[in-house]
């Protein structure tokens, strides 16, 4: 090894707690980028397999009752490739030894077997014989949460008759990767369940002999989903077609697609914000060693070192400090990614694993630190490399200090001469100081972002659960029904309040633009699913009007007093025109309600409804749950108490361990601003200090200098770092929202105590841990030190 | 100023046995066994609107294996003309040869090469690299040497064999400056530049170091420039140059230099 060499290896022991404050804060950005990219890709290319693979159908349409002799017309139309058509249905299981009540979506397979789109994936058995009428595949994750293997057996209520099923094999299919049942907030495995029923079984039990209710469709290559959607929506509806829809509609697929995007933002804002204060940190410890070398320097190059050695030298001493912020990064980061990959299959089903980061974003991540720490380095490097021999062997010329606007006004405020060193020496180097400010204000934007997400899911949590629906079930219809019904649940047992709401696919117009929702029909005053204002009164729609959600409103481009066109998917199919009698700001879906008996009248038929909710008396649960498995006329019934506990767990979990990780972070950035920026100052003005101890100064008046100074920039980084928290928490939340859900932004006075706080707590610990080596300073041997 | 010394002392113990011969002085090319020369080189230093004449005029020839003192109070040009003529700076006018080489507008990489190749520098603080041993801070030079002796015997040579491994701040300031002559010589330079190199050192201390300068010189014939504003030390050189002012004041042949051991102050 050369003698060059080894003087960069001890010098980077000697420095090592500045180097590691930096590598910690530079292995964040890494790591961030590394699960963020790595799993955003992983995620991407997974999901890309697996449709490929599993020929994932880009168009998909239901429909009341279409014959099978309209497939050659579907066909047909330009553009698409291929067609599957099938039977599908919604039924209440009853697995043996489970007290909650299980909802199924049906599927019939093919009568030659496996379709031909959306092709399942055996995890174990067999796909069921064609002529079987009471062998299923059920979806694998729904298996394995209910204990179920091949040859067991359940009961499902399929349309109003209770029949034995028999497990003959379990599958995954591209369709479901984000397995969610109807109404339902988060996948629930326990709960709901994929039945995969032979043709003729799935016709027998529908009504759907020569007939089916739901079509995939796979586009050639070239064809846009709308060219498609476009012919295919008048062909199917004289047949009750729900209106065709792409895949960005498709439920599975637009969570994975929200998850994918969002790791995408988180890809994009964060590693750039640690990459920036690392380059900086390096910056500005480098500087400071090639001002305290700068002899050093003079020497090399006199003894012949060339100035490309030289510089090179000093890059080597940021690459160092790079590589071990890139392996605490990779080795984080590689855990982290395992971590996340865990997470996500916990909530989507793949049938391959994801694997992590591959080893080119583990690259990728490596080079852009390591590029960011030379640029980082490269004004100092260089600096070194253009300092002349000559020069170098001098002392360097004393700092210039010129009397400015603010010694005038320190010297009215009658400043001590220590608290006006400390406003000089912030002034003398504003560059340095603005790059501290903006580096701790970055500390505790880290800190203030996370807690607007929480303050955001906690208003969620309470308007969705809370405020909004208030019932305990929902008992969900398999058709509309008159709302006598309603009579016959609150006789159930448990049942201690009952009351209809009305869900109708709907095609919402004004002018060009247009979106295809379910509106809600509910009469006025009820008290379980209310319709709430910001300011938290209750909404009752007007006959005639229609209550919109802010997303839906500005999609359609329309505001109160405005008119839309709403075309009604079933039945008829006919358009009538409602006026908007209210914008209601709302965090799930894209809400539009109207009253139901006027619906129903427009309708021309007497009032009908799709769900019950429930308030339910605890005790008798149980007993409902027996109850409900024996009605015919019900498909699902959602426990909302459930979704409540299991939300709000799994939510408050995340969350915390998010809050956690941020505040780790924020520390760590912290930490390496203030503890470089203080060791500096004190390497600067140990003479200074040292010379004010002789005079005479305590150690605490000394050490106000140094501490003052931080603190300072410290506070003084307070009000910007709200201000970016607050607009770091703005791009989030806009970043996340999407037709699925809106992130309201909740902003609050103790969100940015606790992150003032802990960045100047962090601060402190840092300056007093340098406020150490004051202590131990040897005031003669720092007098004759040359400088 | 031309200095009118146009000789070379010729005391016998030059290690290389160069020959002592009178030689003119030409303008124009430099004459074979003249080391350096200047022609009235003058360097200002301009800081901000001030104007420092460092060196006013300074014409000067050194020789091959000669020991120069060059002597003046402080401020008077001598490290000025020292880092010309070791490469470390450019004069502002004037030419300056190194044998037939040109340095006077030499770029930063010819530069680098010749005080690789040729210069060996002892300053006046040492200038050793902390965090390096003696050895290693003399490894540091053998490293980019083309035929340097190992650094083992560079030490050994300023009799700091038993003091290798110790790091700069475990030895004394005369163990240190020998270090740093060490590290000047472990090249085989033609030329050995010392800035001050008693001026941090009290007089026992500094009497060892200019014991291994003059060893060196008699022993390999290096061309040895010692700046000093210390008197006494004149006494061991073969020439004393005076700065005054940035120019040369006087010139004087030693004929019977003393041995360092005789000096005090």
């Amino acid at each position: 090894m050369q003698a060059l060499d080894k003087k960069l290896i001890r010098d980077f022991k000697r420095l090592w707690k500045q180097a590691l404050a930096i590598a910690l804060v530079l292995a964040c950005g890494v790591l961030i980028l590394l699960t963020a990219f790595g799993m955003h890709k992983a995620l991407a290319d997974t999901r890309a397999t697996y449709y490929e693979r599993n020929q994932f159908a880009d168009v998909f349409a239901s429909a009341r009752r279409v014959p099978n002799s309209l497939i050659p017309e579907i066909e047909a139309i330009e553009g698409v490739s291929a067609v599957q058509t099938r039977v599908v249905g919604n039924a209440i299981l009853d697995l043996d030894g489970v007290d909650v009540s299980v909802t199924g979506r049906i599927l019939s397979l093919p009568q030659s077997g496996a379709p031909r789109l959306n092709i399942p994936i055996l995890q174990s058995g067999s796909l069921p014989s064609p002529t079987a009428t009471s062998q299923v595949v059920v979806n694998a994750p729904f298996a394995l949460a209910n204990g179920l293997v091949v040859g067991d057996m359940f009961h499902a209520n399929l349309n109003g008759q209770k029949r034995p099923l028999t497990i003959v094999g379990t599958a995954l299919t591209p369709e479901f990767i984000y397995t969610i049942g109807p109404g339902a907030i988060m996948p629930n495995n326990e709960t709901f369940g994929i039945i995969m029923l032979p043709q003729d079984a799935a016709s027998a039990v529908f009504d759907m002999d020569g007939a089916f209710n739901d079509v995939a469709i796979k586009l050639t290559a070239g064809t846009t989903p709308q060219m498609v959607i476009d012919r295919l929506d008048p062909l199917l509806e004289p047949y009750g077609g729900l209106g065709a829809y792409g895949r960005e509609l498709h439920q599975s697929d637009s969570f994975v697609e929200a998850e994918i995007s969002q790791l995408r933002v988180m890809a994009l804002i964060l590693p750039p914000i640690f990459f920036g204060i690392s380059a900086f940190l390096v910056s500005m410890v480098l500087g400071r060693i090639v001002a305290l070398e700068r002899s050093q320097i003079g020497l090399l190059k006199a003894i012949g070192y060339s100035n490309v050695e030289v510089c090179l030298h000093y890059l080597m001493l940021a690459a160092l400090i790079a590589v071990v912020g890139i392996l605490i990064g990779w080795g984080v980061g590689g855990w982290l990614a395992r971590a996340m990959a865990r997470q996500y299959a916990q909530f989507f089903d793949f049938p391959f694993l994801i694997y992590g980061a591959s080893p080119w974003v583990y690259a990728m991540s490596g080079l852009a630190a390591l590029l960011t720490t030379t640029i980082g380095a490269a004004q100092s490097a260089l600096q070194a490399a253009r300092l002349t021999p000559a020069v170098a062997m001098q002392p360097p010329a004393p700092p210039q200090y010129k009397r400015s606007i603010m010694d005038r006004a320190m010297a009215v405020m009658r400043l001590s001469q220590p608290t006006i060193m400390i406003f000089r020496s912030v002034l003398r180097w504003p560059l340095r100081s603005g790059m501290t400010i903006l580096g701790l204000a970055l500390a505790s934007a880290t800190v203030i972002s996370p807690a607007v997400m929480t303050g955001a899911l906690d208003k969620i949590i309470e308007s969705a659960f809370y405020e909004t629906n208030r019932q305990d079930g929902m008992l969900v219809l398999s058709n509309d029904m008159t709302e006598s019904v309603i009579e016959t649940a609150a006789d159930l047992p448990a049942v201690l309040q009952a009351e209809g709401q009305q869900f109708l696919p709907v095609i919402l117009r004004n002018g060009p633009n247009e979106k295809r929702v379910n509106i809600e029909a509910r009469r006025p005053d009820v008290d379980l699913s209310r319709i709430i204002d910001t300011d938290g009164t209750q909404i009752n729609v007007s006959a005639g009007g229609i209550v919109l959600s802010s997303r839906l409103a500005a999609h359609l481009g329309v505001a109160i007093g405005d008119f839309v066109d709403v075309q009604f998917l079933q039945g008829t199919q006919k358009t009538h025109v409602l006026r908007v009698s209210g914008v209601i700001e709302q965090y799930f879906g894209l809400g539009a309600y109207v009253d139901l008996e006027h619906i129903n009248q427009l309708l021309r038929q007497s009032t009908r409804i799709s769900v019950i909710n429930v308030s339910l008396e605890d005790s008798e649960v149980r007993a409902l749950h027996a109850a409900l498995r024996d009605i015919p006329r019900l498909i699902g019934v959602i426990m909302m108490t459930d979704s409540r506990r299991s939300f709000s767990d799994t939510i408050g979990q995340n969350m915390t361990v998010m809050n956690t990780i941020y505040i780790v972070i924020s520390l760590l950035i912290t930490i390496g601003v203030a503890y470089n920026g203080a060791r500096i100052q004190l390497s600067e003005r140990s003479r200074e200090l040292a010379s004010l101890r002789i005079l005479g100064f305590t150690r605490g008046e000394v050490s106000y200098i140094l501490i003052g100074e931080t603190m300072l920039l410290a506070v003084l980084a307070q009000p910007l770092g709200w201000l970016i928290g607050a607009q770091i928490a703005v791009l989030m939340v806009n970043g996340f929202s999407s037709d699925l859900y809106s992130i309201p932004l909740v902003l609050h006075p103790s969100m940015f105590a606790k992150a003032s706080l802990v960045v100047l707590a962090a601060s402190l610990a840092s300056v007093l841990i340098v406020r150490r080596r004051l202590d131990r300073q040897d005031l003669v041997a720092v007098m004759k030190t040359r400088e | 100023m031309r200095s009118n010394l146009e000789w070379r002392p010729c005391d016998g113990s030059n290690g290389k046995g160069s020959s002592c011969h009178k030689t003119a002085l030409t303008t124009g090319s430099p004459v074979s066994d003249v080391v350096f020369k200047t022609q009235g080189i003058t360097k200002v230093y301009e800081t901000g609107a001030v104007k420092v004449f460092a060196l006013g005029g300074v014409d000067l020839e050194l020789f091959s294996g000669e020991l120069t003192v060059l002597l003046g109070p402080s401020g008077s040009g001598k490290s000025t003309l020292l880092n010309i003529l070791g490469g470390l700076d450019h004069a502002t006018q004037g030419r300056v040869w190194f044998r037939e080489t040109e340095l006077t507008d030499m770029g930063d990489r010819g530069l680098t090469r010749y005080r690789r190749d040729h210069v060996g520098f002892v300053f006046q603080f040492y200038n050793l690299v902390p965090s390096l041993t003696a050895r290693e801070n003399v490894q540091l030079v053998t490293d980019v040497s083309v035929d340097p002796m190992p650094a083992e015997e560079a030490l050994t040579l300023v009799g700091l064999r038993d003091r290798m491994d110790h790091f700069p701040s475990e030895m004394s300031g005369g163990e240190q400056q020998r270090v740093a002559i060490a590290r000047a010589i472990a090249k085989r330079p033609e030329i050995l530049l010392c800035d001050e190199p008693t001026g941090a050192l009290d007089s026992t201390t500094g009497v060892q170091v200019l014991e291994a300068l003059r060893d060196i010189n008699a022993r390999f014939g290096t061309t040895t420039v010692i700046i000093t504003h210390n008197a006494e030390i004149q006494r061991m050189a073969h020439r004393v140059i005076q700065f005054q002012d940035g120019k040369i004041s006087q010139v004087s042949t030693n004929n019977h230099p003393v041995a360092p051991s005789e000096i005090v102050w």
